[in-house]
């Protein structure tokens, strides 16, 4: 490895605030989730000609938008707390899109075009009869757990293995990149069984209850918003716990931390593995309310989108994660349907002025005027 | 085509003014010919084709054409305004003002334009006679046997010999002869042709209980000569997937070079890479169309124009990426690649902007078009060919560059020791910008070749940002050699993998590959000697 003349990953040299959030971050907090409450509420109980009113698309919009920040949060978990830059997070966010995807696919029952048993697309490449890895996919429980087990089963073997060799750094970034590009490919197929290019749409209901009703986009809501903050709790915990110095330790000085005695493999496999999990949660989160589950989520560029979310609101701070994950795709929602042939610029710009000039974010921004 | 039969007309203008063309045939038979019923004419075809004299050609054409007119008695061939007598040769002056067409059904016409081709298969012309032998395969009729014979017995071109040994064993497998029919199976076990396979497992279907071909002795002759074709085919298969597996590896070769100087060396991750590839297929296109507006006598060669200014392109941005963003982020790996990522995204809208989003129309020069055929199935594509020996130049030239010259030993000094060659007076800021410009101007070079094998779009860099960066990891950062091995390796691995398992498995079978190789030897294939810890 030495051979590349490659430095040490880089890291802020801030102190991170270890006990995350003094009262102004846990004000800030209830009154961020108090309002997103309020917003659900006022979606699920005023009537519709009411000035109170919040419109259909401004819920969607912010639970996707939430689904994003879960991800994000998932990101800086490794990123920025032990410098493990994954560029295939879009990966584990598909795949739990896809697990419980299968099961709305599978609630669809007789209502396809085709009236058949079988999802469309199945009926479309003369398929008779459900292929064994949608076994089970019909009930509830085991999609949820099959949500948690296919990302958190891939990323186990696929730390371990990388890991295990001492593969990190950019290297590591680039195979993950590699990682979610053939599983892009390979669900591109038709005949892998997953709807090919298409993907799966056209939902109707989830346990049987209709999936374009206000009472089933007001609980997914309110779901999707008590995961994020569960995962931000549990991403701080970890954190601020022991295991969470020891991550920063591998962070700054993997080496080093060796020669001390530790074995730096299980540490990383375990939060990498926790990290995948969280994002195969959001994925699950976002294909219903969105409506959608196609490989294109699998692109290199997806992934890295998620980075630079990241990037944007500050590594290391887990609550940077939100910020740059919600002002990113706020932005994108608006500029991509204001001036579509311009986004491309402003994310390139994005991209190469964040870390050239805020290489801390917005929060470490913040941080250090506060400090001032 | 078009252009064959105003050919054949002028020759047959030509002919009027030599030697009087009807002289060659009996007046009954054009008159049957022009004037008769189908079956006549028909009938007045077959014993044209069976003299297999080429000099009916112009006068068949000419009637396939709407050529040949009636005016009373007199049967004309028209040639704009003017009008030839078919029976005395003489020209008519004035033509006749009534006249009628010779009325043609689509039997009879299928019937002339097989004529026409087996005719054809006497041309001088090496592609007149390839195409006609080409529409021959389809609808040969054991009337032109004898033609076909003849034509076989003095062409000398590989290619077409082999479709008419094709068409004359087709023709003679629907005999009602039996010594002709085990003839014919006995001669298609020399051929080379893909098309024999099918030709020979016909003979050895069933239709219903009974056999196709009802002898038991021309069956066994038809089984023996599939297998000796089979393995002929393996070969010419086996060679035709080596060749295309060369011709991807030396692409990714091409695409992985730069990236070998600017990642490999350098330690820059330069994600922006493929975008570079595609500057420089877009400075090709721009050449291409500056050529034809101001120098298409020359257009043939823009192609040698278009490679240095698709090398100057690129590592123009090349310069402008390392002194605005890249030198600021040395050592800082991860920001690096986020960063370059961001130019990539601007890079390819602003392709987008200027050219559209549509992708754009490169030619090949018509000296790259073509191949060289050297089995029945196996033919090699000149511009596949071009691009094979370009790579290894453009290899030969960067080696060079590293190891004779100043600005090679200093970059490899700055990647071995920056401090110490900075002590001893290198300039090091002013070298990884040349290095950056070298690497990017390389991949410049890819994006001309590029050009002239797929599309040039806005996204083309993409497709091979992946793949280049799994050719350098694969191969061990720092070295050449490496990079070229892992190139054609995975390359040609990857073509038999896709004749086995379909294109998109064997890619991810490739990258499966890769992923678990890198944990076997996380330095790649050829590494750097030596004993470090990297913190």
């Amino acid at each position: 490895m030495s051979s590349m003349a490659m430095p040490a990953v880089s890291a802020p040299r801030e102190p991170v605030a270890y006990r995350l959030y003094g009262k102004l971050g846990w004000t800030g907090l209830a009154v961020t989730w108090g309002g997103l409450v309020l917003l659900a509420l006022l979606y699920y109980l005023t009537a519709e000609s009411s000035a109170l009113h919040v419109p259909d698309y401004v819920i969607v919009l912010i639970g996707k938008i939430m689904c994003y920040a879960m991800v994000a949060l998932a990101l800086d978990l490794i990123w920025g707390y032990a410098g493990i830059l994954s560029l295939g997070h879009g990966l584990f966010f598909a795949l739990g899109g896809y697990a419980f995807g299968m099961y709305l696919m599978r609630q669809i029952g007789h209502d396809g075009v085709y009236k058949s048993e079988l999802p469309d697309f199945m009926v479309f490449l003369d398929w008779k009869e459900y292929p064994w890895f949608w076994a089970g996919t019909d009930q509830l429980w085991i999609s949820l757990l099959l949500v948690v087990l296919v990302p958190g089963v891939l990323a186990a073997i696929f730390g371990f293995f990388a890991f295990r060799s001492r593969i990190k750094g950019v290297y590591f970034s680039i195979i993950t990149q590699a990682l979610t590009y053939a599983a892009m490919l390979l669900f591109f197929r038709n005949n892998t069984g997953f709807g090919g290019n298409n993907g799966f749409t056209d939902f109707k209901r989830i346990a049987e209850v209709g999936i374009t009703l206000p009472g089933m986009k007001f609980t997914l809501f309110l779901l999707t918003a008590a995961a994020l903050l569960g995962a931000l709790l549990l991403c701080r915990w970890i954190v601020t716990s022991k295991l969470g110095r020891v991550l920063i330790a591998i962070r700054d000085a993997e080496s080093r931390l060796r020669f001390c005695g530790y074995d730096t493999v299980g540490f990383k496999l375990f939060v990498w593995t926790v990290s995948a999990v969280i994002a195969g949660i959001a994925g699950a989160l976002y294909v219903p309310q969105v409506g959608i589950i196609n490989p294109g989520e699998m692109s290199p560029a997806n992934s890295i989108e998620i980075a630079i979310a990241v990037a944007v609101g500050g590594r290391g701070t887990l609550i940077g994660a939100l910020v740059g994950a919600g002002l990113l795709h706020g932005l994108k929602s608006w500029v991509t349907v204001a001036f579509p042939e311009f986004w491309l610029f402003l994310l390139g710009m994005l991209f190469v002025l964040v870390t050239l000039f805020l290489p801390q974010g917005i929060v470490g921004l913040w941080l250090r005027l506060r400090k001032k | 085509m078009k252009r064959n039969s105003l050919v054949s007309i002028i020759t047959f203008i030509a002919l009027c003014f030599i030697a009087l063309p009807a002289s060659a045939f009996k007046p009954a038979l054009i008159t049957k010919l022009a004037t008769g019923e189908n079956e006549d004419k028909i009938a007045a075809i077959g014993e044209l084709v069976a003299d297999g004299d080429a000099s009916a050609l112009p006068m068949l054409t000419a009637l396939l054409d709407g050529n040949v007119q009636l005016a009373g008695k007199q049967i004309l061939l028209m040639n704009g305004e003017e009008a030839t007598d078919l029976l005395t040769g003489r020209k008519i002056a004035p033509v006749p003002a009534e006249r009628e067409d010779v009325v043609l059904n689509n039997r009879v016409r299928r019937e002339l334009e097989s004529a026409v081709s087996a005719l054809r298969l006497l041309a001088p012309e090496r592609d007149v006679r390839l195409t006609a032998a080409k529409v021959l395969q389809a609808n040969a009729e054991e009337s032109m046997l004898p033609l076909i014979r003849k034509a076989l017995a003095i062409e000398k071109d590989t290619e077409i010999r082999g479709l008419l040994t094709i068409i004359e064993a087709t023709v003679q497998l629907g005999s009602k002869d039996r010594v002709a029919r085990l003839a014919a199976v006995k001669a298609l076990a020399g051929s080379t042709n893909p098309a024999t396979k099918s030709l020979l497992l016909g003979v050895l279907e069933k239709k219903g209980d009974a056999f196709t071909e009802p002898d038991a002795e021309i069956r066994a002759e038809a089984q023996n000569a599939l297998k000796s074709v089979e393995s002929t085919l393996a070969i010419g298969e086996r060679l035709g997937h080596i060749f295309s597996g060369i011709s991807l590896g030396s692409i990714l070769l091409l695409a992985a070079l730069g990236l070998a100087i600017t990642y490999g060396l350098m330690g820059v991750i330069n994600m922006a890479h493929g975008e570079l590839i595609m500057i420089g297929a877009y400075a090709t296109y721009a050449v291409q169309n500056q050529f034809r507006a101001h120098l298409s006598g020359a257009f043939d060669w823009y192609l040698i124009a278009a490679i240095p200014v698709s090398f100057m392109a690129a590592a123009l941005v090349g310069v402008l990426m390392e002194r605005l963003v890249i030198r600021f982020l040395y050592g800082r790996p991860l920001e690096t690649l986020l960063a370059t990522w961001g130019i990539s995204l601007l890079l390819i809208q602003s392709m987008r902007t200027l050219f559209g989003a549509q992708n754009v129309q490169v030619e090949n020069p018509a000296w790259m078009s073509g191949g060289i055929a050297l089995m029945g199935n196996l033919v090699l594509p000149w511009n596949r060919i071009v691009i094979i020996g370009f790579a290894f130049a453009v290899l030969a030239a960067v080696w060079l560059t590293l190891t004779r010259t100043r600005l090679g030993l200093f970059v490899r000094g700055v990647t071995q020791n920056r401090a110490m060659a900075d002590c001893v007076g290198v300039p090091t800021s002013r070298v990884d910008t040349m290095a950056f410009a070298l690497g990017s101007g390389i991949a410049g070079l890819a994006g001309c070749a590029l050009s002239q094998i797929g599309n040039v779009g806005p996204d083309l860099g993409q497709t091979y940002i992946v793949d280049s960066f799994m050719v350098v990891v694969l191969g061990g950062v720092g070295q050449l050699a490496g990079t070229v091995v892992a190139g054609m390796g995975l390359g040609i691995a990857n073509k038999f993998l896709e004749a086995w398992s379909g294109a998109v498995l064997a890619k991810i079978a490739v990258l499966a590959f890769i992923i678990i190789f890198i944990q076997k030897r996380p330095q790649g294939l050829f590494a750097l000697k030596g004993r470090s810890v990297e913190n």
